[in-house]
């Protein structure tokens, strides 16, 4: 059971009380299993099929799709896995993304050089902060790292380099090398879907490593693993400096996708609508983030057409997941045996 | 800097921290007897703010507005305890945070299509819309005194309620140790929904005093909802006493940092350096005091739970 900051005794409570059956995956166990390569072959495929159903505009929304779905999953791994409930995590997406605007300032040009950059500062900023904040507990934890994500909201606000309130304009893409056409939108689609892809099959190998599982034990009970010896607090750090440097990725690859980056991608809603989506998908399961993703950035978009009152139904859609599928939606997808999913 | 002008953001500071101790005193206790994280109590604030900004500016009574606003709110408030929030008491704080953002965006909405998009201009209540003379060289606004005055008297109000009435002493059995006191035949249920409703009135109190010194928008709920977590945070869990202290000392650090930290730093770093850092540590200043007591205090300066 996910159980992040709560008592033994509620964990009891939901045990007993939510364990719906898994129907699909009953029914077609091949169908899932084959899954997540099917959908890689289609999302691979769509902008060369988009044209032809006049959905151009719909490539650019997938490439959002992806890279929330990449942060997502970033944090879905230290929720689900790790049992750690931070609500700060856009705070390393913007990280990422204003160390993406710190060196376009500085003249450099290059996707691989900025991205990386991204994925080594967010990663640092997280280990940093996740060592002071991962001796609390509970909802402390949610609090001290909401707070550390306030600081570096207002740390970007006061930047009046890179534009402070108003943000930076990234007027000419990125250069990806020789081969690739960085300023061709596809060529931008394929390149996030592949490390959509690569981040997703390392977030699947690691949740079944020995990492995986001693994250997993660190969850349900972790006074018993510290008196097996697991040196309990390197792993969560470790856990948390890792998530924080995929999501400061996710961070960079948003840069370049709006070519505008700004202090309100690291507001604090942000970081609670990633929490929303991750849970609202299915906590601690590997398909959990990019469904619960791909769910709410398309209703999302669907309902901005037709009413300028598009929230009250997502939240209404919040409403009915806690009190009739607290599970998430992959637990849809489980097969029974347990495989299908993570834990 | 002269001692007047310190002398008059230290009542800026107060007035503030007393505004946020009204929205922290429900959040505290909803938090420290039910074990919930309602992160809707924004909401009620919200609320509380546009009707008294509609009511006053329809009636031209401020103390008309201020009361059908906390009564509206209490009411708004009641509702939502009996149709979701009565059913989370139980549940994980995360499941309590997925269901109060939900509610969160409906109020958005619903504030949305009720009063419109732009921000509601809302206007100091005539009889004190001038300065007082407190003492030579520093006039001060009449309103901000009422908003002192209103915040020490409920804070004393919520004080005596808490800690001499027959129902403060559930509320307290309640914030110390849940279980024992429903062991003790303490009816729960009925504490839960009393303890709800205040924290609304109060949110509601405080929306609507801080009507018309701040701007009444979409949004101004999750704007004031972080400070007052804050506090909550500094003061303990379920502490009312501890949610007045960190309130004062969170209004003070906010409010002098935003006032003393940018003249200080001009006068000791180059000018360019300072106009970027300046405002940073200001908006800074109350997560660092709340990492610093977390870190010498992790379960804040008052802990109420035994």
């Amino acid at each position: 059971m996910a159980n992040p900051v709560s008592d033994p005794s509620r964990a009891t409570v939901q045990t007993a009380a939510a364990h719906p059956q898994p129907r699909l995956a009953v029914r077609f166990p091949g169908l899932v299993r084959r899954l997540p390569w099917l959908v890689l072959a289609v999302l691979a495929l769509f902008p060369l099929l988009a044209p032809l159903g006049g959905l151009e505009y719909y490539v650019g929304f997938v490439r959002r799709l992806l890279i929330v779905a990449i942060a997502a999953a970033s944090l879905n791994f230290i929720l689900g896995y790790g049992g750690m409930a931070a609500l700060g995590h856009a705070g390393f997406v913007g990280v990422g993304a204003y160390t993406v605007v710190a060196l376009v300032d500085a003249g450099f040009s290059s996707a691989w050089l900025a991205w990386g950059a991204a994925l080594l500062a967010a990663g640092l900023c997280a280990a940093l902060i996740g060592a002071v904040s991962l001796r609390t507990r509970g909802v402390y934890f949610i609090m001290i790292t909401l707070a550390f994500a306030q600081m570096l909201y207002y740390l970007a606000v006061s930047l009046r380099t890179y534009g402070g309130d108003d943000g930076y304009g990234l007027y000419t893409p990125l250069a990806m090398g020789a081969w690739l056409d960085g300023a061709h939108p596809d060529v931008f689609y394929w390149v996030v879907l592949g490390i959509a892809a690569l981040v997703f099959a390392a977030f699947g190998r690691v949740a079944h490593s020995r990492f995986g599982y001693a994250l997993r034990g660190i969850r349900d009970n972790e006074t018993r693993m510290a008196a097996l010896g697991y040196p309990v607090y390197r792993l969560k750090l470790a856990g948390f400096a890792a998530a924080g440097a995929v999501a400061g990725l996710a961070g960079g690859l948003l840069a370049s996708h709006n070519a505008f980056v700004s202090p309100a991608i690291m507001h604090w809603t942000q970081s609670a609508l990633l929490l929303v989506m991750v849970m609202l998908g299915g906590l601690g399961r590997r398909w959990g983030a990019p469904l619960g993703v791909a769910l709410w950035l398309t209703l999302e978009e669907m309902l901005k057409l037709y009413t300028d009152y598009w929230h009250w139904p997502l939240g209404l859609l919040l409403l009915l997941v806690v009190f009739r599928a607290p599970q998430g939606l992959a637990a849809l997808f489980e097969r029974r045996d347990g495989h299908g999913g993570a834990r | 800097m002269d001692a007047i002008f310190v002398f008059e953001q230290l009542l800026n500071g107060l007035g503030y921290g007393l505004m946020l101790f009204l929205i922290a005193a429900g959040l505290t206790l909803v938090f420290g007897i039910m074990d919930t994280m309602n992160l809707a109590h924004g909401s009620l604030y919200m609320a509380g703010a546009y009707v008294a900004a509609r009511v006053h500016e329809a009636s031209a009574s401020f103390a008309l507005a201020v009361l059908v606003a906390v009564l509206v709110t209490v009411a708004v408030a009641a509702l939502l305890e009996v149709l979701v929030v009565r059913h989370l008491y139980r549940r994980d704080h995360l499941v309590q945070v997925l269901a109060t953002f939900g509610i969160i965006l409906i109020a958005d909405d619903a504030v949305k299509a009720i009063w419109g998009v732009a921000p509601l201009m809302a206007s100091t209540p005539a009889a004190l819309a001038g300065p007082v003379q407190l003492i030579d060289g520093l006039p001060y606004p009449a309103y901000r005194l009422l908003l002192i005055g209103a915040g020490l008297l409920v804070a004393l109000g919520l004080y005596l309620l808490v800690s001499r009435t027959r129902v403060g002493m559930l509320v307290r059995a309640g914030a110390s140790n849940r279980q024992m006191a429903e062991y003790m035949g303490v009816r729960v249920g009925g504490v839960f929904a009393f303890v709800f409703a205040l924290g609304a009135a109060l949110a509601a109190l405080a929306g609507a005093l801080m009507a018309p010194i701040s701007a009444v928008q979409i949004g101004m709920g999750e704007a004031i909802l972080i400070p007052a977590l804050v506090v909550i945070v500094i003061g303990g869990i379920g502490s009312i006493r501890g949610a007045f202290v960190a309130a004062l000392l969170v209004g003070l650090v906010d409010t002098a940092g935003r006032a003393f930290l940018p003249p200080a730093l001009r006068a000791v770093l180059p000018p360019s350096v300072a106009a970027d850092l300046g405002p940073a540590l200001a908006g800074i200043a109350m997560y660092v005091l709340m990492a610093a007591v977390l870190t010498l205090k992790p379960a804040g300066l008052f802990p109420a739970r035994a």
